[in-house]
């Protein structure tokens, strides 16, 4: 069974979201995301300084099976992209939700978040 | 043989049971650098040094460029020896879905090659090019006939530039509209990935349509995002799914209604060929995989050919050169015959070997037998798909009826026993089959895409039903014996991330070698 940690926020489209204590978000895609997708060979991250609307496609994810788009789980600018993928995006497959995370966001909105679902919530979504 | 008592529908009767190779992994073959010896070569490849003669010396190459040095015997075995490592149509059953790898009669191929056309100039004047010329008009008009388009154009060099034509032919109509907002193109989710590329080539956006449970565009969700921003819409008809999209009407009155055009991706010609024409459907414009439906050896990476048609308000925006016809000859039509055209797609005129296959394949086959084409290629996958599922196997569409492939999903499977599909696609080739197409369409997991086509027997068929139910009984039993699988070719199963994370394909000659 995959893992869903808790404490993060997720999307529907299998972005999970953590609020750092900065108030920023770091994202990446779920656990359940890497083991569909399988072995990644590429990751595309965000330019930084990019503004996002939610839900939009802004990160490409590519495994032997697909490529495959990561979109904006909430609205902002992106601070920090994840640069250590370039050469190692197997970090996805190996640790989703650490060293594997994908951009940093500054919200525009921090109650955005609120909006999303909880593990439970995303578990469910899986169904 | 007594012909007797062959009753007329024969009960379905299990093949034998099928069998894996099991003979050794048969040498691989080294690189033709490694075979050979320095100075040496083959006579018919000698260079003819008579010719270069006049070269001025700065231009001259101080160094041999670095070519095999292998005698003719070494090369002919060489390469005979590749050739017997092949798994292609010619020796294997290759039911890979949305590529129509069906036999190709030899008869297209001795035809395109008769010595007029093999030794024909592309630059010849017309009047030296009449039966050529002949030739591709008639393939226009025989795929006016077959699609229902008002127009064809035969330049597209493949597919991918025959999508790239058409959508290029649909911005091109909206501009010369000065209809300029038309930015958007709608592609479901079950599309080629060709068509979301090819409109973002164009500068458009893509935006995705969602479908339904049964497999059909969502109606209620495309009504929603069509707007004064729609170029126009991406269909494959019957869709990557392997089903025949039953609202196409109502789509195409929809997107029509919202001032956007319909194009059709070609991909799935093959199960509609002679039935149902995509012009009659309501599209504006398609592609068709000539190589694919009109039968020229593929798979390698070409060469294809990727021919348009259009509907007729697309018609002054064709990609040239076309040929016309006047009442006593043959022409090329050009910028000053078509000044809105979007242009050459390539130096000449596509691939002419593709086109006179294609030409010589659909006058082989006539109008009636274009017609059964269609119906033997989904008979047989409709035959395959109720075998399958009789057998357990589980259907992703499980109330449609197959059109000429349709897909299994191993979802189940791989809960039960970690079976997956690359697990399938590589213990098959042990027992003498290419795989399907695996993990396409993206929407459903651990899936086989399978298209038998129409030159199929029923015998191969059931062999093939076979096969997949020993490697499900092996999967039971030996889940790990699967994992290795395959065993009886040349090489093993390959590390398919280390070979995309770490591309390494140069050749280095050895240290201390001439080269």
């Amino acid at each position: 069974m995959s893992n869903t940690p808790a404490d993060l926020k997720y999307a529907k489209s299998h972005e999970w979201v953590k609020t750092l204590p900065d108030g920023t978000l770091l994202i990446g895609i779920t656990d359940h995301a890497q083991a569909a997708l399988g072995d990644l060979v590429f990751v595309e991250t965000p330019k930084v300084g990019r503004v996002l609307a939610a839900g939009e496609a802004c990160c490409v994810v590519e495994s032997v099976k697909a490529a495959s788009d990561v979109y904006a789980p909430v609205a902002g600018t992106v601070i920090e992209a994840n640069t250590r993928l370039g050469e190692n995006p197997e970090l996805v497959n190996d640790a989703p939700y650490e060293a594997g995370w994908l951009w940093k966001l500054q919200p525009a909105n921090p109650a955005d978040v609120d909006g999303l679902l909880d593990a439970a919530g995303y578990v469910a979504s899986l169904a | 043989m007594a012909h007797a008592a062959e009753p007329l529908n024969p009960p379905a009767v299990d093949a034998p049971r099928a069998q894996p190779m099991v003979s050794p992994l048969s040498p691989v073959e080294p690189l033709i650098f490694e075979i050979g010896r320095e100075g040496r070569s083959a006579v018919a490849q000698r260079p003819v040094s008579t010719v270069t003669v006049n070269l001025p010396d700065a231009l001259r190459r101080k160094v041999p460029p670095a070519l095999p040095q292998v005698s003719e015997l070494q090369a002919v075995r060489h390469y005979t020896r590749l050739s017997k490592l092949n798994f292609s149509i010619d020796t294997h059953f290759y039911p890979l879905g949305s590529c129509t790898m069906k036999y190709n009669p030899r008869a297209c191929n001795t035809l395109a090659m008769l010595p007029g056309f093999l030794g024909r100039h592309p630059l010849a004047p017309d009047a030296q090019s009449q039966g050529f010329l002949a030739c591709m008009y008639e393939l226009q008009e025989i795929l006016k006939d077959v699609t229902g388009m008002a127009g064809v154009s035969l330049t597209p060099m493949a597919g991918a530039q025959g999508e790239f034509a058409g959508v290029a032919m649909i911005r091109a109509y909206h501009r010369a509209r000065n209809d300029l907002a038309r930015t958007e193109i709608l592609v479901p989710d079950a599309a080629h990935g060709t068509n979301p590329a090819t409109a973002t080539m164009l500068g458009l956006t893509v935006r995705e349509i969602p479908t339904n449970a049964e497999g059909d565009v969502d109606l209620e969700r495309l009504a929603a995002v069509l707007g004064p921003q729609t170029a126009g819409i991406m269909l494959t008809n019957p869709s990557t799914l392997g089903v025949f999209e039953r609202s196409i009407a109502k789509i195409a009155k929809l997107v029509h209604d919202a001032g956007g055009l319909l194009y059709y991706d070609g991909a799935n010609l093959n199960a509609i060929l002679g039935e149902v024409r995509p012009g009659d459907m309501g599209f504006d414009v398609i592609h068709m995989n000539l190589h694919k439906t009109f039968s020229t050896p593929h798979g390698g990476g070409g060469p294809g050919a990727g021919a348009v048609g259009v509907s007729e308000r697309l018609l002054p925006f064709m990609p040239i050169p076309l040929v016309g016809k006047t009442t006593e000859s043959y022409r090329w039509l050009g910028e000053q015959d078509l000044p809105q055209t979007i242009g050459r797609l390539s130096a000449f005129m596509g691939n002419a070997g593709v086109l006179l296959r294609a030409y010589v394949y659909a006058r082989l086959l006539g109008r009636e037998g274009m017609q059964r084409v269609a119906e033997f290629a989904t008979l047989n996958a409709n035959y395959l798909q109720a075998r399958l599922r009789e057998r357990g196997f589980d259907l992703a569409f499980p109330t449609r009826r197959a059109t000429h492939e349709f897909i299994v999903t191993l979802k189940r499977d791989k809960q039960q026993y970690e079976l997956t599909a690359t697990d399938i696609a590589k213990r098959l080739l042990d027992y003498g089959y290419h795989a399907p197409t695996v993990y396409f369409p993206l929407l459903v997991p651990e899936c086989l895409l399978i298209e038998p086509t129409e030159t199929e027997d029923k015998e191969t068929l059931d062999a093939f039903v076979e096969a997949l139910c020993a490697i499900r009984d092996e999967a039971k039993t030996d889940i790990a014996k699967l994992k290795g699988a395959p065993y009886s070719m040349p090489v093993r199963r390959l590390d398919d991330v280390r070979a995309a994370r770490q591309l390494d394909i140069r050749y280095v000659a050895p240290a201390g070698s001439a080269r």
